[in-house]
């Protein structure tokens, strides 16, 4: 990947009737990368691609585009193209003619714009569905539509707002692909905004996790499921056990009231700190080989997997796991030392939201 | 209830407005179309819109309601976009404040027009006090055009506010981030989603400014006549009924070819509905 | 320059708003003018209030127009929730049909459809009077409900409705229990509707009245010659500010609910 800063957020603040929205948010987006904005609703993900989008002034902050400020350029001058939620076609248009709309402003001439909305339409799989009106198309239709209308422009980057947030989860899977073959074809940079952490696992270079208008985390999406670097994040990205915990020293913790060997170094003598496990890290073994012990409580089969509730030391373990034990059984609990991983406890409510900021 | 019963249950309305609306329809056909003398087939009553004088009724009312309608639309139309871009939380507000004035019987608003527009009336001595010209349009064709526009103004801003404040933001939106400047976006996108409402708007006051009486009678004085008047003065002045339904028909006929015009250009679902 | 634009906005607000109410400022003013002739200020006085309460014509017209209104609304609400019960369960064809009649009286010029009724009555050797009246305003009242209430029930859940045979009650039980409070909304709003067209129709009214009643209306227009009565204004005065209160009522307390569902929602 070229490292090169195609956008760059600098100290990002917006409010909304005296609400901080954003607080001070740095970012950059390289040239070629698919970086996913990921976050509940309310984080501010939305406003930040609006932002990017010049759909919103930020209150305080710079928007740099390759190197030059467009803070205050208005969104028909710039060179990015958004697909919105809900897809956002012109109803009294036909399909060409949504495409065509941003060519025909361009002024570009009647055989450009022919063989564009040809070669876009190819590109979304929609081939002869020139004269059709969108309230004709299916809601997976429509949004190829909307992208095509989008990259027709040729943009540098593509602005994604939940764009698949409409569809139903095969649907949404499958386009998926679709917008990972889409951006290697076109070779363009997306910033994705969804409150979908597969969508975001599955698609992304690199995923942004934002909470109360505060970047959580930044990383690969291996780093942010393998490394979370605190509770939000570990609790948003997929299912895990979050267990308080105390550092006994170098490489050893105490959960629940049993030592665990890990690999974590640096947090000092008997800390208190935030353990997260993943279910499928945790192994059940016979009782007597276990660290810890205790009593299987619930048991769900999930097809690839079971899902497993076990009761010990107090804590009711998420366990996923392809053997499964009986509603009852008393197993062991192992987990191996590399599949720990340790946080330091945030020390305030307000430290919890900025806990992760770069 | 099965499905037939509960078609049933719309029969009393069907009767009911076979009674009161089809029949009585045929029935000014009926006396447009027969002599008052013998009661035979004729057209001389259609023939009446002939006439110098009703000709020159019928042509006043076409030129003063397509004045008022187009002032209406150029007046409503900014007012319904200032009022989208102000994004009320809740319109009720805002449909209060426009069907307010409704409360008031339209009549005697007319005649509060005659107050302000006198010669001496409010506006004039408003004028004089701000050493301005005076103002003489009472009982002009001028009067009449104002009056069609205050009483209908409302009938056109709220289907156009109606159909402005549906349109998606992300829709001008998108616009914008395709390189649409403000004045394309209008164009292409706002306008040409608005026309529903536009469409509605036209039929809601060209209609009822073609055939009004009562504008002409009160802020015209006697001296204009439009063919609502003529009409009128027909059936309760000289009680020719077979004349005045003749004229009647010349009307609907206009009426109907106005529709006929504008609905070509309306796509979507029944006008009336944007209401 | 976004200021200035906002500024501009709000102007032009202000004076479409000015021009709307600018006849019923001078309609207050008159309505406490001492003197009769309404082209001259001859000082404030509040005696055409008192008057007003003896002034008999005004009194049964007013009395009539609110009979007739609130009447007319009624049966045309009855009549045009049933219809729209059965319209909504039919065909494409036939629905279409009794949608075009039912487009006929909204559509068509006023003076037609006066003129029209006025025929009707006299065929039938009806003497014109509050009957006829009566019954010209139920029929230009009920499209008006049919179209508020067909949108209602295109919403309404079917479901609901079979659920409730399902758990055993009657049809007219179950649309009492499920479909009526569903589309009531669309009932009130259709009657309202119909009470107001009622209250300020002239044009019907002028045609069917004969020379046996009066309403506010027709009152008002055989007194445009001579001059109105200044207890006309100050009826319209009272009728406007009783409306005004009422709505901000009703806004308030909508206002108040809606805030109270949102707290709900919130907690």
């Amino acid at each position: 990947m070229i490292d090169n800063k195609l956008i760059e957020l600098v100290n990002i603040t917006k409010r909304y009737d005296g609400n901080t929205v954003i607080d001070e948010l740095n970012l950059y987006i390289r040239e070629n990368e698919f970086l996913t904005l990921l976050g509940p609703s309310g984080c501010g993900k939305t406003t930040t691609l609006r932002i990017i989008g010049g759909f919103e002034t930020p209150d305080e902050g710079k928007v740099l585009f390759n190197g030059k400020d467009i803070t205050k350029l208005p969104p028909n001058e710039r060179q990015l193209n958004t697909v919105f939620q809900k897809y956002a076609l012109f109803t009294h248009m036909t399909i060409a003619e949504n495409i065509a709309f941003g060519l025909k402003i361009k002024k570009k001439s009647r055989e450009y714009i022919k063989d564009k909305i040809k070669y876009a339409l190819k590109l979304v799989n929609l081939d002869g569905y020139e004269n059709r009106m969108p309230d004709s198309l299916s809601g997976g239709q429509q949004q190829r539509i909307a992208i095509a209308r989008a990259i027709v422009n040729e943009p540098k980057v593509l602005l994604l707002d939940e764009p698949l947030g409409a569809l139903d989860l095969k649907l949404r899977q499958d386009m998926q692909y679709e917008l990972i073959r889409l951006k290697n074809e076109l070779g363009i940079t997306f910033v994705y905004v969804t409150h979908d952490q597969e969508e975001a696992l599955t698609m992304s270079d690199t995923i942004m996790v934002m909470n109360q208008g505060y970047i959580q985390q930044i990383g690969s999406p291996e780093d942010i499921y393998n490394e979370p670097k605190n509770a939000f994040v570990a609790d948003f990205i997929g299912e895990s056990n979050i267990i308080s915990s105390t550092m006994v020293q170098d490489k050893l913790v105490n959960i629940l009231g049993a030592d665990f060997p890990c690999v974590d170094t640096g947090f000092g003598q008997n800390t208190p700190v935030d353990v997260v496990i993943r279910p499928e890290d945790i192994d059940l073994v016979a009782p007597e080989n276990g660290i810890i012990t205790g009593r299987v409580t619930s048991l769900i089969f999930k097809g690839v997997h079971y899902e497993m509730e076990v009761m010990a030391n107090g804590y009711e373990w998420l366990v996923h796991s392809t053997d499964m034990a009986s509603v009852g059984s008393e197993v062991g609990i192992r987990v191996d030392p590399f599949d720990i991983q340790i946080m330091n406890k945030p020390e305030s409510e307000d430290e919890k939201a900025t806990a992760g900021e770069l | 209830m099965k499905k037939k019963n509960t078609i049933l249950l719309s029969t009393p309305y069907g009767l009911w407005m076979l009674g009161f609306t089809i029949i009585p329809l045929l029935m000014v056909v009926g006396y447009g179309l027969t002599s008052r003398s013998d009661g035979s087939f004729t057209l001389d009553n259609i023939r009446l819109i002939a006439s110098p004088e009703n000709r020159r009724a019928l042509w006043l009312s076409v030129r003063l309601s397509l004045l008022s309608t187009l002032f209406c639309l150029l007046i409503a139309y900014p007012l319904a976009m200032v009022l989208r871009n102000m994004k009320f939380k809740s319109n009720s507000l805002l449909v209060m404040l426009f069907i307010m004035p409704m409360w008031i019987n339209s009549l005697l608003r007319i005649v509060a027009w005659q107050n302000i527009l006198e010669r001496k009336g409010v506006l004039n001595t408003l004028l004089q006090f701000l050493h301005l010209p005076a103002v003489n349009i009472i009982n002009s064709p001028a009067a009449i055009v104002l009056g069609m526009v205050y009483d209908f103004l409302p009938f056109m801003i709220l289907p156009l506010y109606n159909t402005l404040v549906k349109i998606d933001e992300n829709v001008i939106n998108a616009a914008h981030d395709l390189g649409a400047g403000n004045f394309h976006t209008f164009t292409r996108i706002i306008f040409p989603l608005s026309i529903p409402g536009v469409i509605s708007g036209i039929t809601m006051v060209f209609v009822p400014s073609l055939t009004t009486f009562v504008i002409s009678d009160i802020l015209g004085g006697s001296k204009v006549l439009l063919i609502g008047n003529v009409i009128e003065q027909q059936f309760q002045k000289l009680a020719n009924w077979h004349s005045g339904s003749g004229l009647s028909l010349v009307l609907m006929l206009f009426v109907l070819l106005s529709m006929a015009l504008v609905a070509k250009y309306d796509k979507g679902e029944g006008s009336a509905n944007v209401w | 320059m976004v200021k200035l634009k906002r500024f501009g906005q709000k102007l032009y607000l202000a004076l479409v708003i000015l021009f709307l109410y600018a006849p019923i400022f001078v309609l207050v003013g008159l309505s406490f003018n001492s003197s009769k002739s309404r082209s001259k200020w001859g000082g404030f006085t509040t005696k055409w209030y008192r008057s007003m309460f003896s002034n008999d014509t005004i009194l049964a017209a007013l009395r009539d127009t609110l009979i007739i209104a609130l009447l007319s609304a009624l049966f045309a609400t009855l009549l045009g929730t049933v219809a729209a019960i059965g319209i909504n369960r039919m065909k494409k064809l036939p629905r279409a049909m009794m949608l075009g009649v039912t487009n006929i009286p909204m559509l068509n010029a006023e003076i037609v459809t006066g003129i029209s009724l006025m025929l009707l009555f006299l065929a039938l050797k009806l003497e014109l009077g509050f009957w006829t009246v009566l019954l010209s305003h139920t029929s230009f009242n009920v499209p008006y409900v049919i179209l508020s209430v067909l949108p209602k029930l295109k919403q309404t859940n079917r479901s609901t409705y079979e659920a409730a045979l399902d758990l055993g009650a009657k049809p007219l039980r179950a649309f009492f229990a499920v479909v009526l409070p569903d589309i009531f909304p669309g009932v009130l709003s259709g009657f309202l509707l119909a009470f107001t067209l009622s209250l300020d129709d002239f044009i019907i009214t002028h045609f069917t009245r004969g020379n046996s009643v009066s309403t506010l209306s027709t009152l008002i227009y055989s007194e445009t010659r001579k001059g109105i009565k200044p207890e006309m204004y100050a009826l319209s005065t009272l009728l406007f500010v009783s409306v005004l209160v009422l709505l901000i009522f009703i806004n308030r307390a909508g206002a108040k609910q809606e805030k109270k569902r949102l707290q709900q929602n919130a907690a």
